[in-house]
């Protein structure tokens, strides 16, 4: 009988890439849902737009690249990012900011640097960023919470302006949209306005944070908890930055708590828990030692609250986390952990 | 008396499948036709055989001996005749074969002398070293190192701790468990017997959790013992590993580049404890040891008591292996243990375990993906390293870099690629890292020795060359003062010459010391102010 013989170890723990994978989808199934109950269906038409685009975008990289379509389609790895970035996007986006979005994530922030594992930067974050830049408009047109809603759109009618760019009649987009809560603070103390004054007098704004908002960043903390839980990701990273951007805000509101938000305000607002637990940890383009994913989660919640407070942008995660992937190497080369047997220097 | 634990880092939780060959009592296996033995069992030099092929052996016969200082011995493990000494396929990973004296057994199984040493507390301890080195003892635990170096305490007068690793933390693997349980007072007569050669102030004994049975029986052997204490470690893998074994029981890490010996700590497995108490209170050297056979194509895992040289197709066949069914056949556990070529090698001192696995044990694994840098190696590796970042250059044949990640702390555990999301078969670029630069360091002193060899050529020529040119250049000077007194010696006579000219150079030295001495009025041979 002839003998098979691999070399050690023999056995797997049966964790794969699709494991992983899908165990950050399933995470995030309670912050979908949050979203769908609380601004409506939009989101739900985003996600499955960006997955169908997502795929057919990788699957086409990878015949040009010649490269095996099953496992690289099943790893889930672009379904992610697809995800990802169609959380990003407003409720109400029309279909081909979604294909653009996702064919510059795919193409240039993923294929073009290699495929999976190889490229530097977020992909969703990419296409994120390259629609804020060139589509400032589409991208900061939000629906409000449904229960602030005056004219709350049914699915038909979404669905009809995601492809046709029709509104029901006597509707316009201004009247089916409005200002985030991030947006509205920070025209508000633009305006010289007191932040107390601002939050307290305005239905945009609940109990902790924005209205609605609050609850969607729980949802995320909720299904970002577990996936530290199950050891995907690991906690120092969501720990740095969400703690880094409390400090800072923290400080900010003790000096000055006229014109600088509170804490709570900025953990539960805009991207901060999605891109915290679910963003930043991104492995391929986040630092990975312990020591390294510290610093590299501090570098993005001080970069969020610095863009957020005093930058041109109302909201600042994709832009902190780019930024921060620049460093991730270089955080790595630097925090080499100590091994074993090794003296501390 | 609970014993106070540490952690090391990382380390991976593999299903145990330790159940399957607990259940019958240990045994003896069978004596097969032919014992095939292995001058090399044990790292260090190859042994020496010390029989002729026709040669009659007795059971415990040294038939090969030691050859320099890590080394050990080969005793016969039966009676019989020495059938070939020649090369035989040996358990390697490579599958290569190598020197084994093969003995034809005679079914008596006949002892030779067995030596009545004493009471061993009345021997000195180096003298005590010397018979277990006689004894061909090595670590049991599976690397073999020669058991009598580890029971030196060297410069020290006494060590810290002597540790027993009863940990067999690799999946399947149940020989020291068995023993444990049916040998305990055997066990502790070995740890005494180490001691007292080491000096040792106080011995842990590790047992892990899943060993319920054994960690029982340990403690009640022990109960009248004083300074040995048995330490109950959660099971986690690799703990049974030296370094990482020595970090959970005293806290301490031994260096990187040095041994245990250096905090004070000396370690034995529990097997080789068994093997000094036979070879000192018994007169038996190392002729068999306990071998799980296991596996889901084994029909009766067991643990028996196998005599080395017994071919491992002899053990499967009795234990039941049915071999159609067996997806591959390892020497060692799952996570460490490598696949054999041939199911015709023989049982050797470091055969800790015959593993025939399903292919359902043993998937075979799928292509590998890239690396997405998760960090699951380094969460799990048990020394520290980044797996992620030696992968990446190893992979890229950067070797230097990968020496700065520390490649040869690497352990080859296992436990990055037992996580690896991406399956990617990381031990194997390690080793991979690790030949190539062996390979270069190999070739380096190959190139430099060439290079001092062309040196020192160079240089003689050169030498030879001025020396030559200055015997010329004085040849001629001499043979134009020559011509004036002497007949001038025929062109190209050079030895003649050069005769000529250090006659030439003898006498005028001669003439030069006469007159000095002449001049300073002193006898030769004296030193210079000798005289006042």
């Amino acid at each position: 009988m002839p003998l098979h013989t691999p070399t050690s170890p023999h056995i797997h723990s049966g964790i794969t890439v699709t494991t992983v994978m899908l165990r950050v989808l399933l995470a995030l199934v309670p912050g979908i849902a949050a979203y769908i109950w609380l601004f409506g269906t939009g989101v739900l038409i985003n996600i499955v737009l960006a997955m169908v685009f997502a795929l057919g975008a990788e699957a086409v990289m990878l015949k040009l690249r010649g490269r095996p379509l099953l496992p690289f389609l099943t790893d889930g790895s672009v379904v992610v990012t697809a995800v990802l970035f169609a959380l990003t996007l407003p409720p109400l986006a029309p279909w081909w900011l979604s294909f653009l979005g996702i064919l510059f994530a795919v193409v240039i922030g993923k294929h073009l640097f290699g495929g999976l594992g190889h490229n530097p930067f977020n992909p969703a974050m990419l296409g994120y960023v390259m629609l804020l830049i060139s589509f400032p408009r589409e991208m900061t047109m939000w629906a409000p919470p449904l229960s602030l809603a005056t004219h709350p759109l049914a699915f038909a009618d979404t669905l009809a302006y995601v492809f046709l760019g029709h509104l029901p009649d006597a509707l316009s987009l201004d009247a089916v949209t409005m200002a985030t809560p991030l947006d509205h603070v920070k025209t508000e103390v633009s305006r010289s306005h007191e932040i107390s004054a601002v939050m307290s007098g305005s239905p945009l704004f609940g109990t902790l944070a924005g209205t609605g908002w609050e609850w969607l960043g729980l949802a995320y903390l909720a299904g970002g908890l577990w996936l530290i839980k199950k050891r995907i990701i690991g906690w120092q990273i969501p720990a740095a930055m969400l703690g880094a951007l409390a400090l800072m805000a923290a400080i900010f509101y003790a000096v000055d708590n006229a014109r600088y938000a509170s804490p709570l305000f900025h953990l539960l607002s805009g991207g901060a828990l999605l891109g915290a637990f679910f963003i930043a940890t991104d492995p391929v383009t986040a630092a990975t030692t312990p020591r390294g994913r510290l610093y590299y989660g501090a570098g993005i919640g001080v970069l969020v609250y610095v863009i957020r407070t005093w930058g041109g942008y109302p909201d600042a995660v994709a832009f902190a986390v780019l930024l921060m992937n620049i460093a991730a190497p270089t955080i790595d080369h630097y925090t080499q952990p100590r091994v074993f047997g090794h003296r501390k220097d | 008396m609970s014993v106070r634990l540490w952690r090391f880092n990382g380390g991976v939780h593999p299903p145990q499948h330790k159940a399957e060959s607990t259940t019958e009592a240990l045994r003896a296996a069978r004596l097969p036709k032919r014992l095939i033995l292995p001058l090399h069992q044990h790292i260090g030099e190859a042994a020496e055989p010390v029989v002729n092929i026709g040669d009659t052996v007795l059971k415990g016969q040294l038939i090969a001996r030691a050859k320099g200082y890590v080394s050990a011995a080969v005793h016969a493990p039966s009676s019989g005749t020495v059938s070939d000494i020649g090369d035989y396929p040996v358990p390697h990973p490579s599958g290569m074969s190598a020197s084994c004296i093969v003995i034809q057994t005679d079914g008596e199984d006949r002892w030779g002398e067995r030596p009545d040493y004493g009471d061993y507390t009345q021997i000195d301890p180096s003298h005590l070293r010397n018979m277990i080195r006689d004894a061909g003892i090595v670590g049991l635990g599976g690397a073999g190192f020669p058991s009598f170096i580890k029971l030196n305490p060297g410069s020290r007068k006494h060590i810290d701790t002597l540790i027993l690793n009863g940990v067999e933390c690799e999946p399947y693997i149940t020989c020291d468990d068995m023993l444990m349980r049916e040998r305990p007072r055997e066990i502790i007569a070995g740890i005494r017997i180490m001691q007292h050669a080491l000096h040792a102030r106080e011995c842990l004994i590790a047992v892990e959790d899943n060993k319920p049975a054994a960690y029982r029986i340990m403690c009640e052997a022990i109960a009248k013992e004083a300074g040995i204490r048995v330490a109950l470690c959660p099971t986690i893998y690799p703990q049974g590993s030296e370094k990482q074994l020595i970090k959970v029981l005293t806290g301490k890490e031994s260096p990187s580049n040095g041994l245990p010996i250096d905090i004070g700590v000396v370690l034995h497995n529990v097997g080789t404890a068994y093997a000094v108490h036979r070879a000192i209170q018994h007169g038996e050297p190392l002729i068999s040891r306990t071998v799980t056979v296991t596996g889901g194509a084994v029909a009766q895992p067991r643990n028996v008591d196998v005599l080395f040289g017994t071919p491992v197709i002899d053990l499967l066949d009795e234990c039941g292996a049915d071999l159609g069914q067996a997806d591959r056949l390892l020497m060692g556990g799952p996570m460490m243990g490598f696949a054999l070529h041939s199911m015709n090698v023989p049982v050797i001192k470091t055969t800790n375990c015959v593993l025939a696995t399903t292919p359902a044990q043993t998937p075979a694994p799928r292509d590998a993906l890239p690396c997405i840098r998760c960090g699951a190696c380094m969460d799990a590796c048990p020394v520290h390293l980044l797996p992620q970042q030696l992968y990446w250059h190893a992979h890229a044949k950067e070797f230097d870099k990968t020496q700065t990640y520390n490649l040869f702390d690497c352990i080859e555990c296992g436990c990055c690629a037992y996580v690896c999301p991406s399956q990617i078969p990381l031990v194997q670029y390690y080793r991979y890292a690790k030949a190539e630069i062996w390979a270069q360091e190999r070739d380096k002193e190959k190139a430099d020795l060439a290079r001092k060899r062309h040196d020192f050529r160079q240089e003689r020529i050169e030498r030879e060359k001025a020396e030559r040119a200055a015997r010329l250049h004085k040849k001629k000077t001499e043979t134009v003062t020559a011509d004036k007194t002497e007949a001038k010696p025929s062109a190209g006579d050079e030895p003649k010459a050069a005769i000529l000219a250090a006659i030439e150079r003898a006498k005028a030295k001669r003439e030069a010391a006469a007159t000095a001495a002449e001049s300073s009025e002193e006898k030769p041979g004296q030193p210079p102010d000798g005289g006042t």
